[in-house]
């Protein structure tokens, strides 16, 4: 039976951050990268009892700290500072990232330059002369989890393709990415097969014709 | 009693730094930062020194300082993004940069301050990171040689500390701190409170045992993105 869905729009940013929002599952502990899947966090809902981790020291982020809340000991991976809930905990790096590389995390969700096929990730370097590459936590975050999601635009600004058959960019991970978010399509990644899990503003066979990997209809 | 607070942090590191060490630095973003010790470093005028740290600052502020006055000439970081200084010394060669994944520094200044020389771990397989790096195939996996690192001297804040040298953190600035102190053949630590008496035991973070020098903080703490509201979709 196809699972596979189409709508006739692109989907906004915030559609697509409410849908891997609805993807996490209850409970799960999750890490969300800086950029688009920050946002995740604002269409997580209570009853799904989702612990956030923050890669500089913490379990249990809260939303964004705001006025008095302001405290420059409480900060996120993305350096703003931020609130704690009920039943967090603080713990140094090394702890953060065994947490990560150990395998107790449950979904990572990151951005990215290009994803290939096989789940080959690039989203530190562009390589480009003059560009500062910005490793951070990049690598660690890619390989650890037991499941890493990628939220991006589907094509560059030019029209190309950034799911590609093999990377043009420096590498963050080799085959850690199981899927992609993007404005107009989902994918699922698994043993060198991408599957397309639904289409929005765009068809499944104009979706073939665009994009330089083989594609599968879910 | 004995004590290891110091009133002077100019003189103890003027003492204790030589140019080329290699100076481990807590902190993540400014969160965290040793701000009075790094001002001592830069006033120590000690040059070709090798710095540990996540971050290098932001321009005129924590390790920028020393980049401004050409102290530094290799680092190892592992994001650097908020540093024009930075970008254009490394840009002109003038800064030797390994760029180390968060983790695995994480687990280099870890690895040094526990005596483990080098460690296998699977970050960075397939990436520049690699290159030049022994691979070795654990449960069918690969994983990449990452050696320890040992500082010279480590520079770190707490929000507590006693005269034993225990220290304790607050928050996110935590963060490099206790990793950093345990990595330092000579540790600084600056803190917001100091106690005449001692921590009590069970909630030490880092036993005194790593830190050599304690140094009052000099109440310094910057919020590097001030731009705290999320942006909204147009």
């Amino acid at each position: 039976m196809s699972t596979f869905t189409t709508t006739d729009a692109a989907l906004t940013r915030d559609e697509m951050a409410k849908i891997v929002a609805v993807d996490i599952p209850a409970g799960a502990f999750v890490n969300l990268g800086i950029g688009q899947p920050t946002n995740v966090s604002n269409f997580l809902t209570s009853e799904q009892g989702v612990t956030l981790h923050t890669e500089n020291g913490m379990l249990g982020m809260g939303p964004v700290a705001t006025g008095d809340e302001i405290d420059g000991d409480l900060i996120n991976a993305g350096k703003i500072p931020v609130t704690e809930l009920p039943g967090a905990s603080y713990f140094h790096q090394a702890d953060s990232f065994a947490m990560m590389r150990g395998g107790h995390l449950d979904v990572c969700v990151l951005g990215a330059f290009q994803v290939s096929g096989g789940g080959d990730l690039a989203n530190w370097h562009t390589g480009a002369p003059g560009a500062i590459p910005a490793v951070g936590g990049a690598m660690d975050l890619a390989i650890g989890a037991k499941s890493t999601w990628v939220m991006m635009g589907l094509f560059t600004k030019a029209g190309e393709s950034k799911l590609v058959e093999t990377l043009s960019y420096p590498v963050t991970g080799l085959g850690c990415v199981s899927r992609i978010y993007t404005e107009s399509a989902i994918f699922d990644l698994a043993d060198n097969k991408v599957t397309v899990r639904s289409t929005h503003g765009i068809s499944f066979d104009e979706l073939v014709a665009r994009l330089p990997v083989d594609l599968h209809k879910a | 009693m004995a004590t290891k607070v110091v009133h002077d942090a100019d003189v103890t590191i003027q003492a204790a730094i030589r140019d080329g060490m290699i100076i481990a630095v807590g902190g993540f973003g400014l969160s965290g930062i040793p701000t009075r010790l790094i001002t001592a470093v830069r006033d120590s005028e000690a040059t070709n020194l090798t710095i540990v740290s996540n971050n290098m600052g932001v321009d005129g502020k924590g390790l920028g300082l020393l980049l401004e006055n050409k102290q530094v000439s290799k680092v190892l970081a592992s994001y650097v993004g908020e540093n024009k200084l930075f970008a254009q010394q490394f840009l002109s060669g003038e800064l030797e940069v390994e760029f180390v994944p968060q983790g695995t520094l994480a687990e280099r200044l870890r690895a040094g301050g526990a005596g483990i020389p080098a460690f296998y771990t699977p970050t960075g397989v397939g990436t520049p990171v690699a290159e030049g790096k022994e691979t070795k195939e654990f449960n069918g996996r690969p994983a990449i040689l990452e050696r320890g690192i040992v500082a010279d001297i480590s520079l770190v804040h707490a929000y507590e500390a006693d005269p034993e040298g225990n220290l304790r953190y607050r928050m996110t600035a935590r963060n490099f701190n206790p990793l950093a102190a345990a990595a330092g053949k000579v540790t600084f630590a600056q803190a917001e409170i100091i106690h005449e008496d001692y921590i009590d035991p069970s909630f030490v973070d880092t036993p005194g045992i790593f830190v050599q020098h304690v140094v009052a903080s000099d109440g310094v703490k910057d919020i590097e993105q001030r731009t705290v509201r999320p942006r909204q979709e147009a």
